[in-house]
C-alpha cells in the first residue's frame, strides 16, 4: 500500500466515522437521560435522507434551504417519536420502552416502504462536493474533507450547548438524577424532549451527508448504519458524547482499513462491528470513555 | 466468652468509592452464636457494609474472613453458598412469584438436581423437588405464613414481607444471618413481636445474627453486643449497657432529642 | 389435591387426543393453504415459547432468535438434501466434503439443527452476559445480522445468496405439532421446577437472586442455550416446511414476529405464547387483505404493498402503550380456571 492510498483511505475512514459518531451521539444522549436504547435512532437518520431527496427532487428547492428544512423536520419527527411512544412509558419497566422503541422502529421502516416505495432512490449532488481534486498525487473527494469538518462543527456546537448552557445543565443534571431534577423546578419533559430534537437533528445531519456519501437511498439504509452507531456509542462509553465520537471513529477506522488492508474480508463487512464490540465490552465493560456505574444495591 | 469461635472477621474493612470514603477501617469480630448489632446515623454506611460482607461491593482494602476462610472478594451467590444470608433495607422479594415460591428459590441453593433433570421425570428429581417445598412449607410455618402460601408475595402486607424475606434467607441455610433494618416500618407491638422473633430463629437455627437497625428499643433488647458507626469509622463498640451510656455515641448517634426524651 | 393433578393429567391426555383427531380431519379436509397455516402456527408457538423462556422467563431481551433458527435451517436441511439435489444447486462453488455427502434422518436432522443453534447460543451468551442486560438486545441483534453476513458469505457451505432449493418437504403436520408438543412438554417443566423458580428470581430481582445464591450469569447462559436450541428446532421444522431457505428471509422481521407473539400473549406465560401464536399467525395471514384491491360495489380500493407491516408493527406499539401485560399477562390458563368460569385465575398447579 502507498502511501497516497493510505491517506485516501484515511480520509474515507474519517468520513464513515464522523457519520457513525454524529448518529451515535444520538443514542448516547438519550441512554444517558432516560436508560433507553432508543431503537428507532437509526430509521430517524433514514427520514433524513429521504427529506433531502425530497427537498431536491420533489421541491426544486435550493440545497442549503432543503438541507435545513429537513434537518427540521426530521428532527420533529424524533421529538414525536420520544411523546408518542416513550413518554407514556416513562414510569413503566425499561423493558417496556424497548420493546415500543423497536414497534417504533418497524413502523418507521414499513411506513417508508410504503410512502417512499422500496425502490432505492439516487440522491443528486451538488457537483463541487464530487468533483476530485489532486492534491499532490493524492485522489481527494471535497466530501471527504468537508463531511468530517461538519462533524467537527456540530460537536463543538453540541459540547457547547450541553456543558456552557441551561438547558445543557439541566441535560446533565436529569441524566445523574431524573427524580431530584424534576423537584429542583426543571421540566424535565421539555429538556428530553429536547435531548431527542438535538439528537435526531444531528442524526438528520448525518442522513444527509450519507446520502451525499453513498447516493443511493432506500427504506432500510437506518438499520445497518444505526445498529454500528449504536456499537460506536458502546464501545466509546455510553453516556458519554466524546465516547460517542472517539467510538465512531474508531468503527469508521476499522471498517475501511480492514477492507483496505484485507480485501478478501469485504464480504464480513458488517460484522466487524459486533466483533469490536464483544472484545472492547471483554476488555473494558463499561467502554473506552465510561465512567463505572456501581450497581445499586 | 472467650470460648465462641470467631464466625466472622474484617481487619480493616475499607470502601471508597471515587474519592468518598464510605467506610473507613471497619473492624469487628462476630462471635458464633451471637446475636449483635451495628448503629449509627443515616449514611454512616452501615448497609455498605453488608454489601461488602455479602459480596456485592470489592471492598478498596481489608479482608473478610467467614470462620477464618478469607472471602474477600468472593461473588454473592458464592458467599452465599459458604453459609451468609442476607435481608435488603427496601425488602426485595421476588414480587411476581408467591410465598411458597420465594422461599424455594431460596432453597434452591442447597438442591442438588440440575436442570435437565426436570423433563426426564426421574424419580429422584420428583422426590428432591417435593422435599424442598416441604422444607418451605415449615419455614413459612416458623414465621407464621403457611396459611398464605399461595398467594403472590406483593399481596402481604409490609411487616409480613419482612418476615417472608428472612424465611426465604433461612432457606439457604445460612449460619450467619445480616438483617438490615429488620424493624423499619413496624409499630412497637411488631417490633416488640420482631424481637422475639428474632431470638427464637437464632435458637431455632443455630444462627449468629448481624443486624443494623434504628429502632432502639430492638437493639438495645436483642443484641449482646453493638457496634456504632459514624460517618464510615468506628466510634463505639460493647454491650448495650456501655453503647447507651458512652457519651460520644449519645453525642454522634442518639442525639440531643434522645437525651430529652429518655 | 392428588385428585386435581389426576384429573388435570387426564384432561391434557384428552386434550392432546382432541388435538390429534382434529389434525387428523383437517389433514383430509383442508385446502394446502390453510394446512400451510396450521403449520405455521405450530412452528411459531414453538418459537414464541422458546424467546418466552429467554425473555419472559428469565428477563433477558433477546434479539437473535432469527439467527438461531438461521442456523438451524441450514443444518438441518443441509442433512437432508439428497446428494444429488445438493450438486444441482451449489452452482457458484461446490460444497465442501463432509457436507456434500453428510445425511441424517429427518428427526435427527431437526433434533441436531436445534443442537448446533444451542451451541451458537452457548458461544454468543458466554461473553455477552457477562455485560448488564443493556447490551444484550443490541448484541443479540448484532449476532443475528453476523449469521446473516456468513451465510451469504460462505458459499462453499451455504451456498450464499442463492440459498437452499429442493429442500424435502418432511415437516408435515404431524412433525410439527409432534415438536410443538415436545417444546411444550420440555419448557413447562422446566419452568414449574425449582430451577424456572430461579429463572424467575433473576427476571424479577437479580441482585435479591444473588443475594439467594444464585448464580445469575450460569442461569441466564443455561435459560438462552435452551432457548436458541429450541429456536433451532423451529428454524429447521419452516425451512422443511418451506423446501426454500435464503439468508434474506432471516432478516429481523423473522424475530420481530416472535417477539410481537410473545408480547402480545404476556411476556411470561406459556399459555399466553400458545394463544398468541394462533391469534398472530390467523392475523397475519387475514391482514393480507389490505395488500390486495378490495372491491366494494363498482369500486376498486387498491391495495397497499407494505400496509400489513405497518399495521403489524403499530399494533405492536398500541399493545405495549395500553395492554403491557399482553393478553395474559404473567397468568397462565390452566384446567383450575378453565373448569371454575368464576373461579379467579392461577398459578400452574
Amino acid at each position: 500500500m502507498t502511501l497516497t492510498m493510505f491517506v485516501q483511505h484515511s480520509l474515507n475512514a474519517l468520513t464513515l466515522g464522523s457519520l457513525y459518531a454524529l448518529i451515535a451521539i444520538g443514542y448516547t444522549m438519550v441512554y444517558g437521560i432516560l436508560r433507553l436504547i432508543n431503537f428507532a435512532h437509526g430509521d430517524v437518520f433514514m427520514l433524513g435522507a429521504y427529506f433531502i431527496f425530497y427537498a431536491g427532487a420533489l421541491l426544486h428547492l435550493p440545497w442549503m434551504v432543503g438541507v435545513v428544512l429537513a434537518i427540521i423536520l426530521t428532527s420533529f419527527c424524533g421529538v414525536l417519536v420520544e411523546r408518542a411512544a416513550y413518554r407514556p412509558l416513562r414510569d413503566a419497566p425499561r423493558i417496556s420502552a424497548l420493546i415500543s422503541s423497536i414497534g417504533v422502529s418497524f413502523f418507521i421502516e414499513n411506513l417508508a416502504i410504503v410512502i417512499f416505495t422500496g425502490v432505492p432512490k439516487p440522491v443528486v449532488r451538488p457537483s463541487w462536493l464530487v468533483s476530485i481534486i489532486k492534491f499532490h498525487g493524492v485522489r481527494i473527494l471535497p466530501l471527504t474533507i468537508v463531511v468530517p469538518l461538519i462533524c467537527l462543527g456540530l460537536v463543538a456546537g453540541l459540547l457547547f450547548i450541553v456543558y456552557k448552557t441551561k438547558p445543557g445543565l439541566a441535560m446533565r443534571a436529569i441524566s445523574k438524577d431524573i427524580e431530584t431534577t424534576r423537584l429542583m423546578g426543571v421540566s424535565v419533559n421539555k429538556i428530553i424532549s429536547l435531548t431527542f430534537g438535538i439528537g435526531s437533528a444531528l442524526a438528520a445531519a448525518s442522513g444527509i451527508m450519507w446520502a451525499l456519501r453513498y447516493p443511493q437511498i432506500q427504506p432500510l439504509m437506518g438499520l445497518i448504519p444505526g445498529l454500528k452507531a449504536f456499537i460506536a456509542a458502546v464501545v466509546g462509553g455510553i453516556g458519554s458524547i466524546h465516547g460517542a465520537v472517539i467510538g465512531g471513529m474508531l468503527l469508521g477506522f476499522v471498517e475501511i482499513m480492514i477492507v483496505a488492508f484485507f480485501p478478501a474480508l469485504s464480504g464480513y463487512k458488517d460484522a466487524f462491528a459486533f466483533i469490536l464490540l464483544i472484545v472492547i465490552l471483554l476488555l473494558k465493560p463499561t467502554g473506552l470513555m465510561g465512567e463505572k456505574i456501581e450497581e445499586k444495591v | 466468652m472467650s470460648e465462641r469461635n470467631i464466625i466472622l472477621k474484617t481487619p480493616g474493612l475499607t470502601m471508597r468509592f471515587g474519592g468518598l470514603t464510605a467506610v473507613d477501617n471497619f473492624d469487628i469480630e462476630v462471635q458464633e452464636g451471637r446475636i449483635v448489632g451495628l448503629i449509627g446515623p443515616n449514611g454512616a454506611g452501615k448497609t455498605t457494609c453488608f454489601n461488602m460482607i455479602t459480596g456485592f461491593y470489592n471492598p478498596s482494602e481489608g479482608n473478610i474472613y467467614f470462620y477464618d476462610e478469607d472471602i474477600t472478594g468472593l461473588p454473592t451467590h458464592k458467599v452465599c453458598a459458604k453459609g451468609i444470608a442476607r435481608t435488603f433495607q427496601n425488602i426485595r422479594l421476588f414480587y411476581n412469584e408467591t410465598v411458597l415460591q420465594n422461599v424455594m428459590i431460596g432453597a434452591h441453593l442447597r438442591q442438588r438436581s440440575s436442570w435437565w433433570q426436570a423433563p426426564l421425570n426421574l424419580p429422584s428429581f420428583l422426590r428432591e423437588e417435593k422435599e424442598i417445598s416441604d422444607k418451605a412449607m415449615f419455614l413459612l410455618e416458623k414465621v407464621g405464613l403457611s396459611d398464605l402460601a399461595g398467594e403472590k408475595a406483593n399481596s402481604l402486607p409490609y411487616g409480613e414481607q419482612r418476615r417472608l424475606e428472612i424465611a426465604r434467607a433461612l432457606a439457604t441455610q445460612p449460619k450467619f444471618l445480616l438483617l438490615d433494618e429488620p424493624a423499619a416500618g413496624m409499630n412497637p407491638q411488631e417490633s416488640w413481636e420482631l424481637m422475639h422473633f428474632i431470638q427464637k430463629t437464632r435458637e431455632d437455627f443455630d444462627l449468629t445474627i448481624l443486624l443494623i437497625e434504628h429502632d432502639m428499643k430492638v437493639v438495645m433488647g436483642v443484641c449482646e453486643h453493638i457496634w456504632v458507626l459514624d460517618y464510615g469509622k468506628l466510634i463505639a463498640e460493647g454491650p448495650p449497657e456501655e453503647i447507651q451510656a458512652n457519651p460520644k455515641v449519645i453525642e454522634a448517634y442518639l442525639g440531643e432529642e434522645y437525651l430529652e426524651n429518655a | 389435591m392428588m385428585g386435581d393433578r389426576i384429573r388435570n393429567h387426564t384432561l391434557t391426555l384428552v386434550a392432546i387426543f382432541g388435538l390429534a383427531t382434529f389434525l387428523w380431519w383437517a389433514n383430509g379436509n383442508f385446502d394446502g393453504y390453510k394446512i400451510q397455516i396450521m403449520n405455521l402456527i405450530a412452528i411459531n408457538a414453538i418459537l414464541a415459547v422458546s424467546l418466552n423462556l429467554i425473555y419472559g422467563f428469565t428477563g433477558m431481551f433477546s434479539l437473535g432468535h432469527a439467527g438461531f433458527m438461521c442456523v438451524g435451517a441450514y443444518v438441518s436441511s443441509l442433512l437432508i438434501l439428497p446428494a444429488s439435489q445438493k450438486e444441482a444447486i451449489y452452482i457458484l462453488e461446490p460444497i465442501i466434503a463432509p457436507l456434500h455427502a453428510a445425511h441424517a434422518p429427518f428427526v435427527v436432522a431437526v433434533l441436531l439443527g436445534g443442537v448446533v443453534a444451542a451451541v451458537f447460543g452457548l458461544l454468543i451468551a458466554l461473553p455477552v452476559l457477562r455485560l448488564g442486560g443493556d447490551y444484550l438486545g443490541i448484541a443479540t441483534l448484532g449476532f443475528g445480522e453476523i449469521i446473516r453476513v456468513f451465510a451469504n458469505n460462505l458459499v462453499p457451505i451455504t451456498n450464499g445468496a442463492l440459498g437452499l432449493k429442493g429442500i424435502p418437504g418432511y415437516a408435515n403436520l404431524w412433525w410439527n405439532y409432534g415438536f410443538m408438543l415436545f417444546t411444550f412438554y420440555v419448557i413447562i417443566r422446566i419452568v414449574n421446577s425449582n430451577f424456572g423458580n430461579a429463572l424467575k428470581a433473576i427476571r424479577d430481582d437479580e441482585v435479591a437472586a444473588k443475594a439467594m445464591g444464585i448464580d445469575t450469569y450460569r442461569y441466564r447462559v443455561t435459560s438462552f442455550t435452551i432457548g436458541a436450541f429450541f429456536a433451532g428446532i423451529g428454524g429447521a421444522l419452516l425451512a422443511s416446511l418451506l423446501t426454500t431457505i435464503d439468508p434474506k428471509m432471516f432478516l429481523f422481521v423473522m424475530t420481530f414476529q416472535v417477539l410481537m407473539i410473545v408480547v402480545a400473549g404476556g411476556l411470561g406465560s406459556i399459555t399466553g405464547s400458545i394463544i398468541g401464536s394462533v391469534v398472530i399467525t390467523i392475523l397475519l395471514e387475514w391482514l393480507r387483505f389490505v395488500e390486495n384491491p378490495i372491491i366494494i360495489g363498482s369500486f376498486e380500493i387498491p391495495g397497499i404493498p407494505g400496509m400489513r407491516m405497518v399495521i403489524f408493527s403499530l399494533s405492536l406499539v398500541l399493545i405495549i402503550l395500553f395492554r403491557r401485560e399482553g393478553l395474559m399477562g404473567m397468568r397462565e390458563l390452566t384446567w383450575d380456571t378453565l373448569l371454575s368460569p368464576f373461579g379467579k385465575r392461577g398459578d400452574v398447579e
